[in-house]
């Protein structure tokens, strides 16, 4: 093989078995620092050599071997001693050389680890995106808004706890396993927003870490086949993935969801969504993602019917409030009621939420401008389209309800 | 794995050692205490006297600086604690979350250092 391809060959091996190898390597060390050191060095071993000796014909079981030298040498030499780290030496020493299908997938115990509750929670998925998928805090820093040097200090500090307080890398017992699988799945879904809202910056994704975050939702998926909540969360993000075409117009304005051309959608995408929701759902056990996907679907189905089921819609919006109360879910159910029964309706819904909390919410003023404007209270309306403008950052949004408002002022507008 | 369980307590429970509120007060954490120790959980832990009666000493250039009182004002003090032995930090999560002094202050859980390397 020529040697210019070497680094590729060592890509693409990071690609397919970083995660695989790091979860293996911190299983067993108890400390992702560590073994990301170790595993760091066996690629930067695998560029040197590779490229002199040829590519090894295993080269994932290369890395593992040249790592867990790594790791031993390191313990060997270190005087900062850990008792364990001896056991771990002969440990590493007495497993046989294994090819990385057979070696046992340890990334669902890393990513419980990396969203357990003795972290952060802004930490959790970050660590996970680095730890399973490798990706560097340069890469997680833009999607998060942060700059580089904050982003990386987060993740020493959560790894250097990661080794020290006590959090466990065992598979927790079942009667912890859902709700330490929901931190995960928590996790999963911030980084699928952080994405999202980066990549509303721009047409393309910059920075945006939703396709990352489906394939975590999809490997969870896959590694517990039988768990609803993660089948609910990985249909939940393919519906959203599915109507991305749509939310821009050609110009690259904002698009509202019931104003999407549903021919944009990507229907393969909505197919398996409702093909995961329907499997959880013979699980038996509806919970808040389940739900989230449901009220997804909903949406989706006016690309089969041409409407959305709203009374259905406010069903499955009543069934999330009484699991999981957000703010986001309040308005949604209000503006789910307007849309079935009237804007009178949608508007007493609102008038009910708490001011502390909603008047810093975009989506409660949007609705509510939206309603109002229904109503023919043009000035209300115009005003409520203003406080929703100040809340946005997203300057496509910021335009968009600034056009709505604009359509309202001027008489002859297309206000909807 | 061996944590240290630190029950943080602020002054309103100090006060409720003594007083009308005693028996109650008591009657929380000799239960806890029990339950711990039955569990097999605890291996060790004291209660602590309150903040009034501790003496802080520094040493300053080689001179005893000693003052009256807990080393740091703070709204909660270490009112006590427990060493835990557990298998994971969420075994030990969930004994803090019983802890009487829960609802009130705040339990820190650390992790007990391993024991120090042999010389060779």
């Amino acid at each position: 093989m020529p040697v210019d391809t070497v680094p590729d060959v060592v890509q693409q091996v990071a690609r397919e078995s970083h995660g695989r190898l790091l979860a293996y390597l911190s299983v067993q060390t108890r400390d992702v620092a560590r073994a990301e050191d170790a595993l760091s060095e066996a690629f930067l071993a695998a560029l040197r050599t590779w490229s002199r000796d040829g590519i090894p014909e295993s080269p994932a079981a290369w890395l593992l071997t040249t790592a867990r030298r790594q790791l031993r040498d390191a313990s060997r030499g270190e005087t900062r001693q850990r008792s364990h780290l001896e056991a771990l030496s002969h440990m590493l020493s007495t497993v046989p050389e294994r090819e990385i299908d057979e070696l046992p997938d340890e990334r669902l115990r890393l990513m419980l680890a990396c969203a357990h509750e003795a972290l952060a929670p802004d930490v959790h998925a970050p660590l996970m995106l680095q730890a399973v998928l490798g990706l560097d805090a340069e890469t997680i820093a833009r999607a998060y808004l942060v700059s580089p040097a904050t982003m990386s200090q987060r993740l020493v500090r959560a790894k250097l706890r990661l080794r020290t307080a006590g959090i466990s890398f065992d598979f927790p017992e079942p009667q912890r396993l859902s709700q330490r699988l929901s931190s995960v799945l928590d996790a999963i879904y911030t980084a699928f927003s952080s994405g999202w809202d980066a990549g509303l910056e721009t047409s393309h994704r910059l920075g945006g870490l939703a396709d990352e975050a489906v394939w975590l939702a999809r490997l969870v998926v896959r590694l517990l086949p039988d768990e609803p909540e993660p089948l609910g969360l990985l249909a939940m993000l393919l519906f959203a993935q599915a109507r991305r075409p749509a939310r821009r117009d050609a110009r690259g304005r904002f698009v509202p969801l019931l104003d999407q051309d549903v021919r944009q959608w990507d229907a393969g995408l909505i197919e398996e969504a409702d093909r995961l929701l329907a499997f959880a759902a013979t699980l038996g056990r509806p919970a808040r993602f389940q739900l989230e996907a449901a009220i997804q679907s909903c949406h989706s189905d006016r690309r089969r019917t041409g409407a959305v089921p709203w009374p259905h819609l406010v069903g499955l919006y009543d069934g999330l409030i009484a699991l999981a109360p957000s703010l986001g879910a309040l308005v949604g159910r209000a503006a789910a009621i307007g849309q079935w029964r009237g804007a009178e309706l949608a508007l007493e819904a609102l008038d009910r939420l708490d001011p502390q909390v909603r008047d810093q919410y975009q989506p409660y003023w949007s609705t509510r401008a939206h309603f109002l404007a229904e109503l023919g209270d043009h000035a209300a309306a115009v005003a409520a389209y203003r406080r929703a403008q100040a809340l946005t950052e997203d300057p496509s949004v910021r335009d968009f309800l600034q056009e709505r408002a604009a359509a309202i002022e001027s008489p002859g507008g297309s206000a909807r | 794995m061996k944590f240290a369980m630190l029950i943080h307590e602020p002054a309103s429970e100090f006060a409720k050692r003594q007083g009308p509120e005693a028996g109650a007060y008591w009657a929380g954490w000799m239960a806890y205490s029990e339950a711990l120790r039955t569990s097999g959980a605890m291996v060790g832990g004291a209660g602590l006297e309150p903040p009034d009666a501790a003496t802080t000493l520094r040493l300053a250039d080689g001179k005893r600086q000693i003052h009256d009182g807990p080393f740091a004002d703070s709204k909660e003090q270490l009112g006590g604690f427990y060493l835990l032995d557990v298998p994971s930090l969420d075994v030990a999560l969930d004994w803090a979350a019983r802890c009487p002094g829960a609802p009130t202050g705040s339990i820190e859980i650390r992790p007990l250092l391993p024991p120090p390397p042999q010389a060779t």
